[in-house]
């Protein structure tokens, strides 16, 4: 099984880098469950990661590691060329790592405007006292930011509901408006938790369209879980297979389709 | 025919980002300020300045403070009491100890000591949420309660264990103390009311505003987008503390001039200024102000109605007074958890397309 590649130019000619996001060896417990079990895998600049496995095997959890939502007991987290010690989430944000989540995240109370705004938090540095004053500094930094968001706003076509409140939208909009606060925070790695669940035919290949995209026009690493096997060896580039907390299978989309454990995960396997 | 956003078209993000973006309520605006400053200064008597207009000018700016803690950034507070207190006291110590130094100066810094005090009694929000948190800040309110009324240095051992307001200056004229004109004391109330009025607008619809407006809606998703949630809803606590301070220092010295802290500032004064963000509307400013209106003029509006008109004792209609504001309490929780400002909002919306339906 090949752990990891080289860098490599993609089928259609994308120029993957070099590695970005690398988990050495991750364990995560939750008092005597082993929700993953000494799991090691990297993510390389430009490219789409995916990680697929039947439900419970991890994928979520693993996820929550890399976002420093659970802090792994065991193995290390190396981003950008540096072990990243223990962090809080606010942290992990801050580094440049955004995500969305598998059941919606937004803020129900605020208009879709100031939710994608919200993902520029990172980037807006202005105290309290110049806030205040608004005038100036303040007013500057929130015009700058403003044309950031309203770029991403272009690009996922959502400029039509800018001021709607959030709680007021469907559910394949609020998908993408979750998608649009994440972007706006201008990652270097972007992580999506199951992205098209629940959405019909036709929202899935909006989702699919805007994620190569973003890839291809802002060059942000997507990792990625997806339960659509269709979706995931359409777009990625490679892909981690986790069943039972362990990774059995690593590889481009072709290498995992045949690999002959991850088909007993999938399809299961006769005991004799 | 005047409320129109038509043909009022915004060419840069910042007229776009504005307060009022409609003109009509633009106009609307410069048209309040211009009545408050520049002509009930001239018209106000003693009854207006004292019964109406100079509590809900002090309610007002309480009510924005517990708003952006409780209405803003979510964190539920029944402390309110014990902080406005912290602003009376304060200010007393700072008028009794540098008389000469100008009144505007001493409400300022008093807020700048309650919004320290309000940040310490903020500390438990970073472990308990909800019911668990209001219980924590009502500890807050009977500790400071219990601590000035206990500790003489407070009071400056006055034998009644009162505090009252000496007269103090600004610019020249009295605004504490017995012989202060009405109209000095609506002034210095006003003042105070625009300048936290504007910072908290400010505050609110910048990025600040939506850390705490993010920690209030889903405060995982705010820490997973880069919100450090200590300091937001620390910065929430010190924020509305300060507002808080302004107004308790305000209370005492221009307003009740001579205070007792557990009638003044018990218990049933944080209910009150929480109830006119209940009203009112919780997380908008526009709301602080009618829930502070509503609720300083329903027992004026009850005493001209019931004893006036109609002749009731005194009693029954300080009855009938908390009968009605529990009904409302209830009426506004079920019907319209926005309060007032919402019912203004949805008005608002209506009157863009009036007299058509669509």
């Amino acid at each position: 099984m090949k752990d990891t590649a080289a860098p490599y130019v993609t089928t259609d000619g994308r120029q993957i880098g070099d590695v970005l996001m690398d988990m050495r060896g991750i364990t995560l417990r939750f008092g005597g469950v082993e929700a993953i079990k000494n799991i090691s895998f990297d993510i390389r600049e430009g490219e789409i990661r995916a990680i697929i496995g039947p439900n419970g095997a991890g994928k979520s959890s693993m996820l929550n590691v890399i976002s420093g939502f659970y802090n792994p007991q065991e193995g290390e987290v190396w981003f950008r060329g540096e072990k990243r010690p223990a962090m809080k989430p606010f942290q992990v944000a801050r580094l440049g790592i955004a995500r969305t989540f598998q059941n919606i995240a937004l803020f129900d109370g605020m208009s879709v405007l100031d939710n994608i705004m919200t993902g520029r938090l990172t980037h807006m540095k202005t105290g309290m006292l110049s806030q205040m004053i608004w005038k100036g500094r303040a007013e500057r930094e929130e015009v700058e930011n403003r044309a950031v968001v309203e770029r991403i706003i272009d690009f996922l076509e959502i400029q039509a509901i800018r001021k709607t409140p959030v709680g007021r939208l469907p559910y394949g909009l609020k998908k993408r408006v979750e998608l649009a606060r994440a972007l706006a925070a201008e990652p270097k790695l972007l992580l999506l938790d199951e992205p098209m669940a629940g959405m019909n035919v036709e929202e899935k290949e909006d989702m699919s369209r805007f994620i190569l995209d973003v890839n291809d026009e802002f060059g942000t690493t997507i990792a990625l879980i997806e339960h659509d096997m269709g979706v995931v060896m359409d777009l990625s580039d490679r892909v981690v297979v986790m069943d039972y907390g362990r990774k059995i299978g690593d590889g481009t989309p072709s290498e995992v389709r045949n690999n002959q454990e991850v088909i007993d995960a999938y399809l299961g396997v006769a005991h004799d | 025919m005047l409320y129109r956003e038509a043909g009022d078209f915004k060419t840069t993000y910042a007229a776009d980002s504005q307060t009022f973006p409609i003109a009509f309520d633009r106009w609307r605006y410069w048209a309040v300020l211009a009545v408050a400053w520049l002509v009930i200064p001239f018209v106000i008597d003693d009854y207006w300045a004292n019964a109406i207009l100079v509590p809900f000018l002090i309610y007002s700016i309480a009510a924005i403070g517990l708003n952006i803690l409780t209405g803003y950034c979510g964190q539920v507070s029944l402390g309110t009491g014990g902080f406005m207190a912290v602003g009376a006291y304060s200010v007393y110590k700072l008028m009794t100890a540098f008389p000469d130094v100008s009144m505007l100066i001493h409400v300022v810094l008093a807020g700048f000591i309650t919004a320290a005090v309000g940040a310490a009694f903020g500390l438990p929000s970073l472990r308990i949420k909800g019911f668990y948190l209001a219980v924590a800040t009502l500890a807050a309110q009977f500790f400071l309660v219990w601590l000035f009324n206990k500790v003489p240095w407070f009071y400056n051992y006055s034998a009644s264990g009162q505090i009252s307001a000496p007269e103090r200056f600004v610019g020249g004229i009295a605004v504490t103390g017995a012989g202060t004109a009405p109209a000095a004391q609506y002034l210095i109330c006003l003042f105070f009311v625009t300048l936290c009025a504007l910072l908290a607008r400010n505050l609110t619809r910048g990025s600040v505003g939506r850390k705490w407006m993010a920690i209030r809606d889903m405060d995982i998703a705010a820490e997973i987008i880069g919100v450090n949630p200590l300091t937001a809803k620390l910065s929430a606590f010190a924020v509305s503390s300060f507002f808080i301070g302004i107004a308790g220092a305000l209370f005492f010295a221009v307003y009740l001039g001579a205070v007792e802290v557990g009638e003044a500032f018990g218990i049933q004064k944080s209910f009150l200024v929480l109830f006119m963000c209940i009203i009112g509307g919780l997380g908008s400013i526009f709301g602080s102000f009618a829930g502070a209106a509503f609720l300083v003029l329903l027992p004026v509006a009850l005493k001209v109605l019931g004893v006036d008109l109609l002749g009731w004792p005194s009693s029954t209609v300080a009855h009938l007074q908390l009968v009605a504001v529990g009904a409302l309490i209830m009426f506004f929780l079920i019907k319209e958890p926005h309060g007032l400002a919402q019912l203004w909002r949805i008005a608002k919306e209506k009157l863009r397309l009036w007299p058509f339906p669509y």
